[in-house]
C-alpha cells in the first residue's frame, strides 16, 4: 500500500545528512564539551559549530543562541525566565489565544502565581491584530509572547508590526518560530523579537533539541538550575548528538529554504485546489495567503475528525485533526473554538501538512481516496439530514 | 489504538442508515463532545424487528452502534432495555478507557428508543 505522510506540522523524518552526520559524530565523539581534555575540546568544536548553524538560520549570533531540550522548554525559560527577571518592573504578560499549549499553559501557570496575563483573541482567519496588541499594553506589561505561525491552520501572524509595538513600549517580545524556522524565511531583526523559539524535529532534525535564541543584552533568569552550561541559562550537559543533528538540519533548512517553500507550496495548491472541487460542503480553515507554504486545514461539514483520520490510515495516510475525539484531552481545538468555528466543524477538521517526501502523485492519491472517505462517514451522519445544503459555506 | 474487531466494525457498519417508519426514535450525544448517535427501531409483537443507527463520531462511535445493533436485533423490548453499553464494549472487546464514556453511548441510544416507541405506543393506545 502507498505510504502518505502528511503530518510534517507534528513532526519530520530525519534527513538522510542529518542522520548520517549525528551516526560518524556518536561513534567517534563521546566528551563532555565542559570538559578541558582534548575529548571535551572535540566535543566543544562540533557544538560550537552546530551553534553557528542554528544562528545562521534565523540571522542571529552564535552567542544568542542556547540549546534546550526542545520547543516546549524553550517557550517555558522565554517566559518563565523573562517574567522572574522582571518581576520588580510588573507582572502583566500579554499572549494570545491561539498559542502552543506550550505558551498558552505556562502564562495559564503564571496567573495561577500572581502574574496577569491578557489572551488576545484573533480574528476568523487566526490572525492577532496589532492594535489588539497596542491596546492591551499597560505600564506593567513585562511581556509579548505572540506565535510567528500557527501550528494549526497555518496562518502567519504580523510579527514585524508587533515587534515596533513592543519595541516603542520597550516591553520584551517572545515569538514562537518552530512552525516556521526552515519553511518561510526568519530573521530576528527584521521581525523585532527579543526571544525566540526553535525545535529541531519539526525542521528534519532529532527530537529532545531546541533552542532559544536570546537578544544579546537581554536578562533571563534560569528555569532549570545546576551546573551553569549554557552561559548559566540551562543546565545540564548537553545533549551533543541532538546539537550536532539540530545544527545540521539547520543548516540543510536554510540552504534548501526557497526550493522547498515553492515545492511544497505548488503541492499543497493543489491539495486545497483538488478538495475544495471534489468535495462539497467543505472549507479552508485559516488565511486564504498569509499562511504556511505546506499547510492545508479543512472542515468537511457532517463527519467526524476522527474517523476521517482511521479512515486515511486504513489507506495509508498520515494526517491530523482538531477534534475533540481525536486529542488526548478529548477536548476541541482551542485554535479551531478561537477563529469561531461552529463544534460540527472543529469536529470534522483535517490538517493536512506537506514535507519533503511528498510529491504530486501523494497528492492525487488523497484526492482520489479522501472523496470516498467523506462521502461514506457522510452516508450514515444524522448531521447531513439535519442541514439544509450549503450550511458549512 | 482500536483492536481489530473495533477497526472491522468501523469498517464495514452493520445496520447503518434510517428506518423511514421507524416504531421509536432516540438520539444521544451533542455536539460539543462530538459524537452524535441516533437509532432507529421497528417492534413487531414485542420484539426489535430491525435496528438501524447513524452517527457522527468517532470511530468507537461507530463500531458501537454497529454492535448495539448485532445485539439488540431479534431480541424482545425487555432485553434490548436490559442491554448496556458495557455490554456492547466488551462484545467489541473493550474500547480504549479514554472512549469508554464519550463514544459509547450506543445503548442508551437503544433504550431512548424503546422508551419513543412506549410513548407512541400508549398515545396511541390512547387514542384507540
Amino acid at each position: 500500500m502507498r505510504k502518505v505522510y502528511l503530518d510534517h506540522a507534528a513532526t519530520t523524518p530525519l534527513h538522510p545528512e542529518v542522520y548520517s552526520l549525528m551516526c560518524r559524530f556518536m561513534k567517534d565523539t563521546f566528551g563532555n564539551p565542559s570538559s578541558i581534555h582534548s575529548f571535551g575540546r572535540e566535543a566543544r568544536k562540533w557544538v560550537e559549530e552546530a551553534r553557528q548553524q542554528v544562528a545562521d538560520l534565523i540571522k542571529a549570533s552564535p552567542e544568542e543562541i542556547y540549546f534546550t531540550s526542545g520547543g516546549t522548554e524553550a517557550d517555558n525559560l522565554a517566559i518563565l525566565g523573562t517574567a522572574a527577571a522582571r518581576r520588580k518592573k510588573g507582572n502583566h504578560i500579554i499572549t494570545s489565544s491561539i498559542e502552543h499549549h506550550a505558551v498558552l499553559d505556562t502564562c495559564k501557570y503564571l496567573e495561577k502565581n500572581g502574574y496577569e496575563v491578557t489572551f488576545l483573541p484573533v480574528d476568523r482567519y487566526g490572525m492577532v491584530d496589532p492594535d489588539d496588541v497596542r491596546k492591551a499594553i499597560r505600564r506593567d506589561t513585562i511581556l509579548i509572547s505572540i506565535m510567528h505561525a500557527n501550528n494549526e491552520i497555518g496562518t502567519i501572524e504580523p510579527i514585524e508590526e508587533i515587534g515596533r509595538i513592543a519595541r516603542e513600549h520597550e516591553v520584551i517580545f517572545h515569538t514562537d518560530a518552530v512552525q516556521t524556522a526552515g519553511k518561510i524565511p526568519v530573521d530576528v531583526e527584521a521581525l523585532g523579537v527579543d526571544l525566540l523559539t526553535l525545535s529541531s524535529h519539526k525542521i528534519y532534525g532529532p527530537k529532545g533539541i531546541g533552542a532559544l535564541y536570546k537578544r544579546k543584552g537581554l536578562r533571563l533568569l534560569p528555569v532549570v538550575h545546576g551546573g551553569g552550561q549554557e552561559k548559566k541559562l540551562r543546565s545540564g550537559t548537553e545533549n551533543t548528538i541532538g546539537i550536532v543533528g539540530f545544527g545540521k538540519a539547520a543548516e540543510i533548512a536554510a540552504r534548501d529554504l526557497e526550493e522547498e517553500h515553492d515545492r511544497t507550496k505548488r503541492l499543497r495548491d493543489r491539495l486545497v485546489r483538488g478538495i475544495l472541487e471534489k468535495i462539497p460542503e467543505v472549507r479552508l480553515n485559516g488565511h486564504p495567503e498569509k499562511r504556511l507554504p505546506h499547510n492545508a486545514n479543512f472542515s468537511f461539514a457532517y463527519v467526524e475528525g476522527e474517523s476521517m483520520l482511521l479512515s486515511l490510515d486504513l489507506k495509508g495516510i498520515a494526517a491530523s485533526s482538531g477534534s475533540a475525539c481525536s486529542s488526548r484531552a478529548l477536548e476541541p481545538s482551542h485554535v479551531l473554538t478561537a477563529i469561531g468555528l461552529p463544534y460540527e466543524l472543529i469536529h470534522g477538521s483535517l490538517r493536512m501538512t506537506l514535507g519533503r517526501a511528498n510529491d504530486e502523485e501523494d497528492i492525487d492519491y488523497v484526492l482520489e481516496v479522501l472523496p470516498e472517505i467523506v462521502n461514506r462517514l457522510r452516508s450514515f451522519s444524522p448531521l447531513a439530514q439535519k442541514h439544509p445544503v450549503g450550511w458549512a459555506g | 489504538m482500536y483492536n481489530e474487531t473495533v477497526m472491522e466494525h468501523f469498517t464495514n457498519p452493520r445496520n447503518v442508515g434510517e428506518i423511514p417508519d421507524a416504531s421509536g426514535v432516540g438520539e444521544v450525544g451533542n455536539v460539543v463532545c462530538g459524537d452524535i448517535l441516533r437509532v432507529y427501531i421497528k417492534v413487531k409483537d414485542g420484539v426489535l424487528d430491525d435496528v438501524k443507527y447513524m452517527t457522527f463520531g468517532c470511530g468507537a462511535a461507530v463500531a458501537s452502534g454497529s454492535m448495539m445493533t448485532e445485539l439488540a436485533k431479534g431480541k424482545t423490548v425487555e432485553e434490548g432495555l436490559k442491554l448496556t453499553n458495557n455490554d456492547v464494549a466488551k462484545a467489541l472487546g473493550g474500547l480504549p478507557a479514554q472512549k469508554k464514556h464519550c463514544s459509547n453511548l450506543a445503548a442508551d441510544a437503544l433504550h431512548k428508543a424503546i422508551e419513543d416507541w412506549k410513548q407512541k405506543a400508549s398515545a396511541a393506545a390512547g387514542r384507540a
